[in-house]
This record gives structure tokens, sequence and C-alpha cells, in this order.
């Protein structure tokens, strides 16, 4: 079943095309993850499914409603987490919680369950007085999302909830995500972390405004990534990429921390070519060199590449 | 059935209305400035117009240069020190000593009294008292020479009916001249002040802080959370209005009760009526706030535009303290723009004369047209604005 219908969607800041006649769908209780970097137009088509920035041509069904013509139906199913901290530095937890549940019409009862339910994931439980502005970054994530879905929406917009926080803080939120997923409610999350891509049952990636992958991250690294990849550990790791780019056998180079990604297409057949290219050229010490199994990243690497 | 649904959804919509009113007030009572701006600042501008710039002139330092020595003089020496608006701090035995009390600022005026004065009385011809009083304050010049006429006035008649009955010709006045300040007997400028200080306390309530509390919420982002619920713009604006409504009254009623006691202000119209046009040039300063959050997309813009479009008219143009009579024609039609100048209008013609409603009409209209203006502007800045979040 689907939550998200979304056709030949468009939207024009004056002459720029931010999102260019973009389609997909999102299944029911699915993680959704929209990726794309800064300025790609992942915000911009999120506001829209949101029923708040009206699309230039297009349409999309979020919940079954239209967000084009039934933008107030729409609302009433989702829950949002913008890119901007969304909640009140200078209310307490609580207090921030009190509001969200009342402009969603919560109260008595089910406003206090639902408090509790907030409390207990962000792990703020007998910290209700805290005033939000001291809390960690981690945590206001937390209790960012839990306000967000505070009324148990049917979707759940999140937009990049992990940018800036810690490595042990996003690997907490991804499996609260999960929870969340796990009750029914369909996830679209957006983020950068090319590597959070992985934690998604469904992938689409944006460059520009239009999209250029689509998928599960196993079938996309199966289709859209008929290279094999070679990952490579030397000193001056920078040097050697430029040496080997210029390679007939080398597609895409890429740096992951201090090793080298290759991705090699039919020419090539031996580890020694690598080493021969590198040591005619520099005195490179080379470490190690193995073919791996391709990660997403590289999947992406390659793409944004084919794209320029 | 139908019924139950209306009732439902009226009551989310309250619900709704009801978070962000609470959220509003929680917010103000941590925000130590505004908290001083709304609740401190009329204590200092009620002390201020009590103490400072008390327009009313008493105790006016007053020095006799008596010539005459006689007993006319002695009596309009004694007549103006038994007065409250005059203090007789000297006696001056020479001409000369007159320029040097005034410069060194011991006299605000000085009368002095010629050597022939009860002759000429006596005789029946025109005598000169000569008044010089401190010109450096102009208000307080004309205040003062404007006692001094109506104490001679006083003298005069007095003089004149004696005149008459020693003569044996029996009294009569044919023109009887009584200025009678209607609504400000004493001419009390302080109570005259009173309504516009209200005024401009609710135009800081009503324009400042919504324009502010809109902005701040564009600014830090939080807007959009909030019209991605089902919340609509218009329960969002009334949930951010009324609570700065009822502090702006609240605040109108203390100015009013502690100026009863401070000043002696007693309201002499209908309370009711005044309620209404306060609500109505709430309503209007309100749209005006809504209207500046609408176009401003910083704090700081906001409230400069709302501080040159309201806070600053409603001082400097609503005849507050300057009389409109008194500024050139330009600016005469340019006050026009500020509902505070009709809302003062009104106060004081309910508050001071006890007068209603089918004396301020128009202003009554006016405020009402202004406040559809701005609610019409500022719905259509919104839209665009909502379509571009
Ligand atoms: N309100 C707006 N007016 C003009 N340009 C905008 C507006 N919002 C976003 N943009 C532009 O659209 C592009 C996509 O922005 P956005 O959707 O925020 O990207 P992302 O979320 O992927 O980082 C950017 O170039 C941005 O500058
Ligand atoms: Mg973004």
């Amino acid at each position: 079943m689907l939550s998200i219908e979304v056709n030949s969607l468009s939207k024009k800041f004056g002459k720029f095309l931010a999102v260019d006649n973009v389609s997909f769908n999102v299944n029911k209780g699915e993680v959704f993850g929209f990726l794309g970097a800064n300025g790609a137009g992942k915000s911009t088509t999120i506001r829209m499914l949101c029923g708040i920035l009206e699309p230039t041509s297009g349409d999309a069904k979020v919940g079954g409603f239209s967000v084009m013509n039934e933008p107030d139906k729409v609302k009433q199913k989702i829950g949002y987490m913008s890119q901007k901290f969304s909640l009140y530095n200078d209310l307490t937890v609580e207090e921030n919680i009190n509001f969200y549940g009342g402009v969603y019409g919560l109260f008595g009862e089910k406003l206090n369950e639902r408090k509790k339910w907030v409390l207990k994931i962000s792990d703020l439980k007998g910290k209700e007085n805290l005033i939000t502005a001291s809390l960690p970054g981690g945590i206001k994530q937390r209790l960012a999302l839990g306000t967000a879905v505070i009324h148990n929406p049917a979707i759940v917009f999140l937009d990049e909830p992990t940018s800036g926080v810690d490595p042990i803080a996003r690997r907490q939120f991804w499996e609260l995500i999960n929870d969340i997923s796990d009750r029914g409610t369909t996830v679209l999350v957006t983020t950068h972390y090319l590597e959070e891509a992985e934690f998604c049952n469904n992938i689409i990636l944006i460059n520009a405004g239009k999209l250029i992958a689509h998928g599960t991250p196993a079938t996309l690294k199966k289709d859209y990534l008929k290279n094999k990849i070679i990952e490579i550990e030397c000193d001056d790791p920078v040097s050697a990429m430029n040496i080997l780019s210029k390679e007939p056998f080398v597609d895409d180079t890429s740096i992951f921390g201090n090793n080298i990604h290759l991705s090699v297409n039919e020419i090539y057949n031996s580890k020694t070519q690598i080493s021969d290219s590198i040591k005619t050229n520099n005195k490179i010490n080379i470490k190690r060199i193995d073919p791996i199994v391709p990660t997403l990243e590289d999947v992406f690497i390659h793409l944004l590449e084919k794209g320029k | 059935m139908f019924l139950f649904i209306c009732w439902r959804k009226a009551s989310k919509v309250i619900e709704r209305i009801l978070a962000i009113s609470k959220k509003e007030i929680l917010q103000l009572m941590r925000d130590k400035r505004m908290l001083f701006v709304l609740f401190v600042f009329p204590v200092i501008l009620l002390a201020i117009f009590g103490y400072a710039i008390n327009f009313d002139v008493h105790h006016v330092k007053l020095y006799v240069f008596d010539q005459a020595k006689s007993v006319e003089s002695r009596n309009i020496v004694r007549m103006l020190g038994s007065s409250s608006y005059f203090d007789i701090e000297g006696y001056l035995s020479k001409d000369s000593e007159i320029k040097g009390v005034l410069d060194t600022k011991k006299a605000q005026c000085v009368i002095s009294f010629p050597v022939d004065l009860d002759k000429k009385l006596n005789s029946g011809q025109n005598a000169t008292v000569q008044i010089l009083i401190d010109g450096v304050d102009g208000n307080t010049a004309s205040l003062i020479a404007n006692y001094m006429n109506s104490a001679t006035r006083a003298y005069n008649n007095k003089i004149i009916k004696e005149f008459f009955s020693k003569n044996g010709i029996p009294i009569y006045t044919p023109i009887s001249l009584e200025t009678i300040f209607w609504f400000n007997p004493e001419l009390k400028s302080t109570l005259f002040l009173i309504p516009g200080l209200i005024a401009m306390i609710l135009v800081i309530t009503a324009v400042i802080s919504i324009s502010l509390s809109i902005v701040r919420e564009k600014e830090r982002g939080t807007i959009e959370q909030i019209y991605v619920s089902p919340t609509k713009s218009l329960e969002l604006l009334l949930g951010k209005s009324i609570p700065y409504s009822v502090i702006g009254l609240l605040i109108s009623a203390s100015i009013i009760i502690v100026s009863h006691f401070m000043f002696g202000l007693t309201i002499k119209g209908n309370i009711l009526l005044l309620l209404f046009t306060t609500l109505l040039f709430l309503f209007a300063a309100s749209n005006l706030g809504i209207f500046v959050s609408s176009i401003a997309d910083s704090q700081q813009v906001a409230f400069q535009m709302a501080t040159l479009m309201s806070l600053l008219p409603s001082v400097i143009l609503s005849g507050f303290i300057f009389p409109i009579e008194s500024m050139p024609a330009f600016i005469q039609i340019i006050t026009n723009v500020t509902p505070a100048k009709f809302y003062v209008v009104i106060l004081r013609d309910i508050l001071l004369k006890g007068v209603g409603l089918e004396s301020f009409w128009p202003q009554t209209i006016y405020l009402l047209i202004f406040a559809l203006v701005f609610l019409l502007l500022a719905t259509i800045k919104n839209k665009k604005a909502e379509a571009q979040l």
C-alpha cells in the first residue's frame, strides 16, 4: 500500500528550478531515505509534501490526499520535524510537549499518555522542568522527534534530523526511527550522510533538483554500479589518487578516510596494474590493495560523477 | 450529530488557540526585557508625569519689588502668596537687583509696583504693575503669565466693585468672562496626559509585542512547525493577540486606578463604552502588529518598523505631549496615520469629559476602518508569505 505518491513535482523560485520533475512512491510503514547534497532540493520537496509550500507544477498524494488541492487534509495525517531546530529553547521540556500536544488538539488523559512516551524516547523522564536550551544536542533532536509525532501521525517527515549530532547519538536516533517505523508509521527522512542510507528500506538520490537514483540499498549497488571497487591504503593518498585517475582502467576515484576507492572497468585485470602505475610515477609506499564490496557511497559517487 | 461535529471542531480550535496563548505567556514570563518594558516602564512614566513634567506650574518663585509699600501693594502680594501657584521668596529694594535674581534663577517671576500705585488707584487712574518672567522655558512662562493675568483681573474686579459701591452706584457686571477648563477644571495637565499614556502602553503591547513574537517564530523556524499542524494562521494570530490584549487591558486598568489615587482621576463617562473603544483600538493595533510581522523578516526590522509606524507617532503625533494644533499643516495631516491620535481623543472624551459616542463617533469609525484595512493588508501579505515559506 502506498503512503506517498509523488507525480512530476516541480518547484521554481523565480527562475530557479529547485525541484525538477521528481516522481517516486513510498510504501506504508517503510523508512524511506531521501539523499542529496546541500541545496539539492530535499527540504523544498518535503515542504511541498507537507502542504506548506505550493508546488509550481505536478502533484503528490500524501496519506491519500492531494497536496495541491487538500493541503489541510494532508496536515491531519502527517508529522514534520523541520531542518531548523523546532523546539522553543526558552521553554521547559514539558512546556514544549504541552504546546505541541495542544497544537495538535491533544489534552487530558491522551496528552498525558503521549507525554510519557515522548519523555521515555528522549530519556527525559524526571527532567520535565529543564529548560530546553540546556539539553545536549542528541537529546534535543529526540525530543523534537517525539513532539513531531506526538499525535501519532500515519506519516512523518524528518528533515536532516541527524545533522550536527555526534555519531553515537546518530546511531541512537536511527534506532528510534526504526522503532517508530515498526509501529506502522511511514518515515521519510532526508540526510546528507550517505552511510545512513544503509538503514533505509528504499532510497532516492537527488542532485540539483533531479532524481538520479531510486531503489533499495541492495538493488542500487547491483543496478547502478557494474564496476568493481578496489580499496587502496597508502601514504599520500591524494597524490596517488591523482596519478590513478589518469589510468584508462579507472572510471572514478574517491577518498574514504585515509583510503582510496577506485571504480575500475573491464580493462582492469590485476592489482599489479595499480601498483605499477603508482610506482612508475612516484615513490609512494603502498600498504594494501583489496577488492571490496561496494558501499552505497561508492554508488552515489559514481552516479554523481556520471551526472556531471 | 451535525451539532456534535461542530462542537468537536470548535473545541479543537479553542484548544489550539489556548495552547498558543499559554505558550506565549510562558515565553513572556522568561523575557526579562519585555517584562520590564510592559510593567516597569508605565510605572516610571507615571512617576515622571506626576512629578517631573508636571505641566501645571505650582510654587513659582516670586520676588517682590515694592516701591509703593502701600495697602494695595501688600494686598496684591498677599493674594498671590496665598495661592499655591506662587511662593514669595523675597523682597527687593533696588531696581538693579531684578536682573540678578532672574539670572541666577532665584526668581522665576518678579512683580514690581510703582511708587504712585495707591495715588493712581484712588484717583481713578490706570496704574501699571510690571511683571518680569524668566522666559527660558516658554511653556512655564506663558502659564505664569496666564496666572498673573487672571489674578490681576480678579483684583481689578474687586477694586471696581469697591470703587462703585463707595460712590453709591449699584454693582452691575455687564459681562463676566469666566474661563472654566471644562473637562480639566484646574488645567491639570497630568490628567490630560493619562489617555496618551494608556494609548502608548497599548501600542507597545499590541503592535510591538505581537509583531516581535510572530517574527521571532519566523526567525527561529518554529512557525513552519506550527503551519504544518492543523493550526490555521488565523488561530495562530488569535492565540498571539489574545494574551497581549489582555495584558494591555490590565495595564491600562492599573494606570487608571493608580491615576485615581495619585492625581484624582475619575472616569466621568461610561465604563462599557471605554471597554468597547479600547477593544476596538486593541484590534486595530494588533492588526497593525500582524501587518508589520508579515513584512519584517527579523526581530530587529520588526521592532524598527513597529516603532516607526506606531510608537513614535503615538507619542509625537497623537497630541499626547505636543498639541496637534501647533504643528505645521503638513505634519498635522501625517498625524492621521496613527490610530492612537483618535483613541486619545476618545479616551479624553470618556475619561475627562464624560461625553458619549455622539461626540466621538467619527474617531470610532476611523479606528474600525483602520483595523479592517490593516487586517486586509496583513491577510494578503500572509497568504503570499505562506506560499513562499
Ligand atoms: N524560499 C526560497 N527562495 C529561493 N530559493 C530557495 C528557497 N528555498 C530554497 N531555495 C533554493 O532551492 C535550492 C534547494 O534548497 P533546499 O531544498 O533547501 O535544499 P536541501 O534541503 O537539499 O539542502 C537551494 O539552492 C536553495 O537556495
Ligand atoms: Mg535542507
